[in-house]
């Protein structure tokens, strides 16, 4: 295997192990946490502080550099755009996720590990990124 | 550990894995691009997708034996799971972007573009919920 390979399949075992360990994976517990009308349930808001608290240091320092360590360039994306398909695209994401709590990571953790939720959820969710592709590239 | 105390060391994990990808081979760890490159992109650019996804389902599924993990029995009616399937993955793709690439990633990096689809889909998500649950308790 080449190192680059390597390292992607490391840092998908960290992303994993984390998904899993924060309870990402657990739907009920995400469902908890968007319902902030209702029985509010704050723990997760401690996922994405941690995470970016991470990569809001780390990420800075890191493309100071010129290039990544195994070669190649930051596949950063370039825009700044805040246009209409990016709203749309993250309210109907939003949508389909408060409608039951997964979104694309742990769904696709949750068919790994057997969840029969996951497998129902994620032929759906792969049709539906294919539509979208389709339908924007014409 | 107790709840906050795992989801902060989940998050610090999943903040740690994409600062890895980032510095070691310069990419951004957004599970619904990469998902989506590992299926339709270039040839030769699917491996490392493909090691990052495998890395991830199979460290995922092993961690969920020693937490609490959810139930594997059907929760949730398969319309709703199915429907719901169906617009996350479409707006995703339109939006370029779930919860890592434009949460964790996005800003991490301070990003504009990401900060205003995290707080749109942030706030969809939570108005859904409502719905969703005003609805179930009203029904007979």
């Amino acid at each position: 295997m080449s190192r680059v390979v390597i390292a992607a399949l490391a840092s998908g075992t960290l992303f994993g192990a984390g998904l899993a360990i924060s309870s990402m994976t657990d739907r009920r517990v995400v469902l908890g946490f968007l319902d902030v009308a209702g029985r509010w349930n704050p723990t997760l808001a401690f996922v994405l502080a941690g995470a970016v608290a991470v990569t809001g240091v780390a990420f800075h320092l890191v493309l100071k550099r010129p290039s990544p360590m195994l070669g190649g360039e930051f596949h950063v994306p370039r825009g700044d755009a805040i246009d209409r398909r990016l709203l749309s695209g993250a309210a109907i994401f939003g949508i389909g996720w408060g409608l039951v709590g997964f979104c694309p990571g742990p769904a696709l953790v949750g068919a790994a590990a057997g969840l029969a939720d996951a497998w129902i959820f994620l032929p759906a969710m792969i049709a539906g990124g294919w539509i979208a592709g389709r339908a924007t590239s014409r | 550990m107790s709840g906050w105390a795992s989801a902060l060391a989940g998050g610090v994990l999943i903040g740690l894995a994409a600062v890895l990808l980032l510095w070691s081979i310069g990419r951004i760890a957004g599970i619904s691009g990469i998902a989506t490159g590992a299926i339709e992109g270039a040839r030769g650019d699917r491996a490392w997708r493909l090691a990052f996804l495998a890395g991830l389902v199979i460290a995922g599924a092993i961690a969920l034996q020693f937490v609490p993990a959810p139930p594997r029995t059907q929760t949730a009616p398969a319309p709703l799971l199915l429907a719901a399937g169906f617009l996350v993955g479409f707006g995703t793709r339109l939006g370029s972007g779930c919860t890592s690439g434009h949460g964790v990633c996005g800003l991490g990096r301070l990003s504009r573009r990401s900060l205003a689809a995290v707080a749109t889909f942030m706030a969809f998500a939570m108005a859904t919920t409502f719905i969703v649950r005003q609805a179930s308790v009203s029904l007979p």
